[in-house]
């Protein structure tokens, strides 16, 4: 899956979340939880999206890399492409 | 039309879930009702078959107004008793035709109020959808003329919700004493807890602080039920569950604080996953009457918006309102040392008529304890 479709796939999830957020406006340095106006209980229908669209099981302690949109698609990246089982690693 | 709040007045039958002939049970979905808090799912409260629709989809009623007849279990169908006379009331010797039911966009008038308008300003206010016993009269004695009218139709209003909201929040200034209680609850071990159980629970089922805030308030809330019920013409009824209600910001603006029932019974899981629900269908549509009036005890929590403490207003007839501010890390004195924990502020606002601050303290040291012992949620 290339990065562009991991950020069509995450849009997709944000935009069932905040329906009415225009995406393309979104600053994607940006903390999510700021510019879509998520509380936590969004936050975690965001990371159980992200598992069911992609397969991709976001630990708690990997949040912190999940708060941006770039930071988001760039983690997605590195666990879509790494082999089963291998660590997750890096800033993101 | 249920009453689905103390601010309720009228409500739009918007949809039949059931048609004559249905037979239907306790706890069944059998209308949608449009309100000022959104579209809601009516449930009924007796079992039997459906025998007339009264109101017509589309149709704007006042609360109280029948809106179906139901056959109750082994009793037979019946003629349609006579519409009630308008008052004064009067002995009704045979069945009357009824008014016809009010045009959805004229508010009924208010009982026992008696408006001075001139008949142009009263045809006036109908033609605008206003309440002339609302406006206020500049013409001879206060009466209210054309041009009053007008004017009110002209003024912005506040949206539906929000004209709720300030109808509820200013009767509880009204009506309820609060008094108000603060306390720091350190919940270092609480949140190392909740990371164990989320490293071992599938994503799915991954539980937030709050599922556990709730739980120790509902806990909590049976220990000293004098924050938990209803206070109900000059006296308060205790209630015999914790129906908690949900604090919830909608998207478009507002609040709205649908009940989460038998907080107390259910597992953590269970409280997480109906919050989930409940929070939805808030937002989306779909809450159900229950959820709107039987709520004993309401907890909000600003924590998200980096609130550090939260100093609420009851919802009457409730008679309490639990506060969560931010979790952060502060200062904390244990065992002689100073050390940076995490730590919330919660609040309690409760109604000095049902309570004293001995009770709603003993209240807060039951959440605080509560929260200590995670396990034991």
């Amino acid at each position: 899956m290339t990065r562009d479709e991991i950020r069509s796939v995450v849009r997709s999830i944000l935009s069932g979340i905040a329906p009415e957020v225009d995406l393309d406006h979104v600053r994607p340095e940006a903390d999510l939880r700021d510019e879509l106006d998520i509380d936590s209980m969004d936050f975690l229908r965001f990371v159980v999206g992200v598992h069911e669209r992609l397969g991709v099981d976001v630990p708690e302690a990997d949040y912190p890399r999940i708060r941006t949109l770039d930071g988001c698609v760039a983690y997605l990246d590195r666990r879509l492409s790494a082999p089963a089982g291998a660590e997750t690693g890096g800033a993101s | 039309m249920p009453s689905l709040g103390a601010d309720m007045e009228a409500g739009t039958l918007v949809e039949w879930k059931v048609k004559p002939g249905d037979e239907v049970k306790r706890g069944d979905l059998v209308a949608v009702v449009d309100t000022n808090k959104g579209a809601i799912e009516i449930e009924i409260w007796e079992a039997g078959v459906v025998e007339e629709i009264r109101t017509a989809v589309g149709t704007k009623v006042p609360v109280g107004t029948v809106l179906a007849v139901v056959r109750g279990a082994g009793e037979a169908a019946a003629a349609p008793p006579p519409a009630p006379a308008p008052p004064p009331a009067a002995a009704a010797p045979a069945a009357v035709p009824g008014p016809p039911p009010p045009s959805p966009a004229l508010a009924p008038p208010r009982p026992g109020v008696r408006v001075r308008a001139s008949p142009a300003a009263r045809a006036r206010a109908r033609e605008l959808g206003v309440d002339a016993a609302s406006v206020r009269g500049t013409g001879p004695d206060g009466a209210v003329t054309v041009a009053d009218v007008e004017a009110a139709a002209r003024r912005p209003t506040a949206a539906p919700i929000r004209q709720a909201i300030a109808a509820a929040m200013s009767r509880s200034n009204r009506e309820i004493p609060h008094y108000y209680l603060g306390t720091e609850i350190e919940l270092s071990a609480t949140l190392a807890w909740l990371a164990r159980e989320n490293e071992r629970r599938p994503v799915t089922e991954r539980l937030l602080l709050v599922a556990l805030l709730l739980k120790a308030v509902a806990r909590a809330a049976r220990e000293v039920p004098e924050v938990n019920g209803h206070f109900v013409d000059g006296a308060f009824r205790p209630a015999d569950a914790a129906h908690l209600g949900i604090a919830i910001s909608l998207r478009q603006g507002g609040l709205i604080a649908p009940a989460l029932h038998d907080v107390e019974k259910k597992a953590l899981g269970d409280v997480m996953r109906d919050l989930n629900d409940l929070v939805a269908r808030a937002r989306q549509g779909g809450l159900r009457s229950s959820e709107l009036t039987d709520a004993t005890l309401t907890v909000t929590s600003l924590g998200d918006l980096g609130v550090q403490t939260v100093y609420g207003v009851i919802y009457p007839p409730q008679v309490a309102l639990v506060g969560f501010g931010r979790v952060q890390e502060r200062p904390w004195a244990s065992g002689g040392k100073v050390e940076a924990r995490p730590v919330v502020s919660a609040t309690l606002s409760g109604d000095h008529r049902v309570s004293d601050g001995i009770r709603g303290a003993q209240f807060l040291a039951a959440v605080d304890r509560l929260l200590h012992a995670p396990e034991g949620l």
